[in-house]
């Protein structure tokens, strides 16, 4: 028996194929779920994957966030269930008000698609805890709308609280305050990411297979927790 | 049936890339003393008699605007 990780498809979504296949090779049980179905079917863990979800219409995310799936996965994330938002999923998550902040047009206006080096500052939330602190990954990034952007308060309170998950290596691709490519919500169950670990989980298909970490935190710590 | 209006504008502290990439093509156009441009949404909504100002702005604030970037004025 293993976990049940639920991957959400919104019309729009790119990568839930992608995510759910990271999902499997990760170790868990991946489930397709439908963004008009407010049932999770018991899955402990949820992803919102990348894309153009309601073809970015009003805001990256604005529309999705109404969503009949994404109540179930506020309540859900509330009550401490993983929640990982990658790309068009962290603007969901920052839409819901799940995370802070917004994600904002790239400060050079071009769409970005490059392997990226990133550190995972954070390797004590639901989706990081089989990296090591300070690990350096590459990943691919590929956005439009990836410029993370807060008020200062909140960037402070941000990194006062260890709460910058992971952070961009080499430059700053697209204009993100303090060159922010992922955050983690208080409780360190929600964590929205701009870059996409889920195209990198084979060595054939990606850069590598930096990105599967995340996908096998989220079973290392299910595991650890019903074996107790 | 009375038309609402509801314009959206990124707030002063957020950078506006589209906004500096329209400068840009003024420039190109050849007009000058245009030094800033900051763009936003207009929506026009059709309500009813009875759809009260409270309900506007809670619209607003919830859907068409997001506070955490974004400023919005209301005209009836």
């Amino acid at each position: 028996m293993t976990v049940r990780v639920g991957v959400v498809t919104f019309p729009g979504s790119l990568d839930d194929a992608d995510a759910l296949r990271a999902v499997r090779l990760g170790g868990a049980e991946a489930v397709s779920l439908w963004h008009k179905d407010p049932y999770l079917y018991d899955v402990e863990a949820v992803i919102l994957p990348g894309g153009f979800s309601y073809g970015d219409y009003l805001r990256c995310g604005a529309i999705a966030r109404f969503a009949p799936v994404m109540s179930s996965i506020i309540d859900g994330a509330r009550d401490g269930m993983p929640v990982l938002g990658i790309c068009n999923g962290f603007q969901v998550l920052c839409e819901s008000h799940l995370l802070p902040g917004a994600l904002m047009r790239n400060a050079q206006r071009k769409f970005i698609c490059r392997d990226q080096r990133l550190r995972i500052e954070n390797s004590h939330t639901a989706w990081t805890a089989d990296y090591d602190q300070n690990q350096e990954l590459v990943v691919p990034l590929k956005n439009g709308e990836g410029s993370y952007v807060a008020d200062e308060q909140t960037l402070d309170m941000l990194e006062s609280q260890g709460r910058v998950v992971a952070r961009y290596m080499g430059g700053n691709p697209n204009g993100s305050q303090r060159d922010i490519a992922g955050i983690t919500n208080e409780m360190g169950n929600v964590v929205g990411l701009m870059p996409h670990p889920e195209h990198a989980v084979e060595s054939l298909t990606g850069p590598g297979t930096d990105g599967l970490g995340f996908f096998r935190s989220v079973v290392t710590q299910w595991t650890a927790r019903v074996s107790a | 049936m009375p038309t609402v209006i509801v314009d959206v504008v990124l707030k002063p502290e957020i950078l506006d890339p589209q906004g500096q990439a329209i400068v840009g093509a003024l420039g190109r156009l050849g007009i000058e003393g245009v030094t800033a441009v900051r763009q936003g949404k207009h929506f026009e909504l059709d309500v009813e008699e009875h759809v009260e100002d409270e309900t506007i702005a809670k619209l607003s604030q919830t859907l068409l605007a997001n506070p955490v970037i974004e400023d919005f004025s209301i005209r009836r």
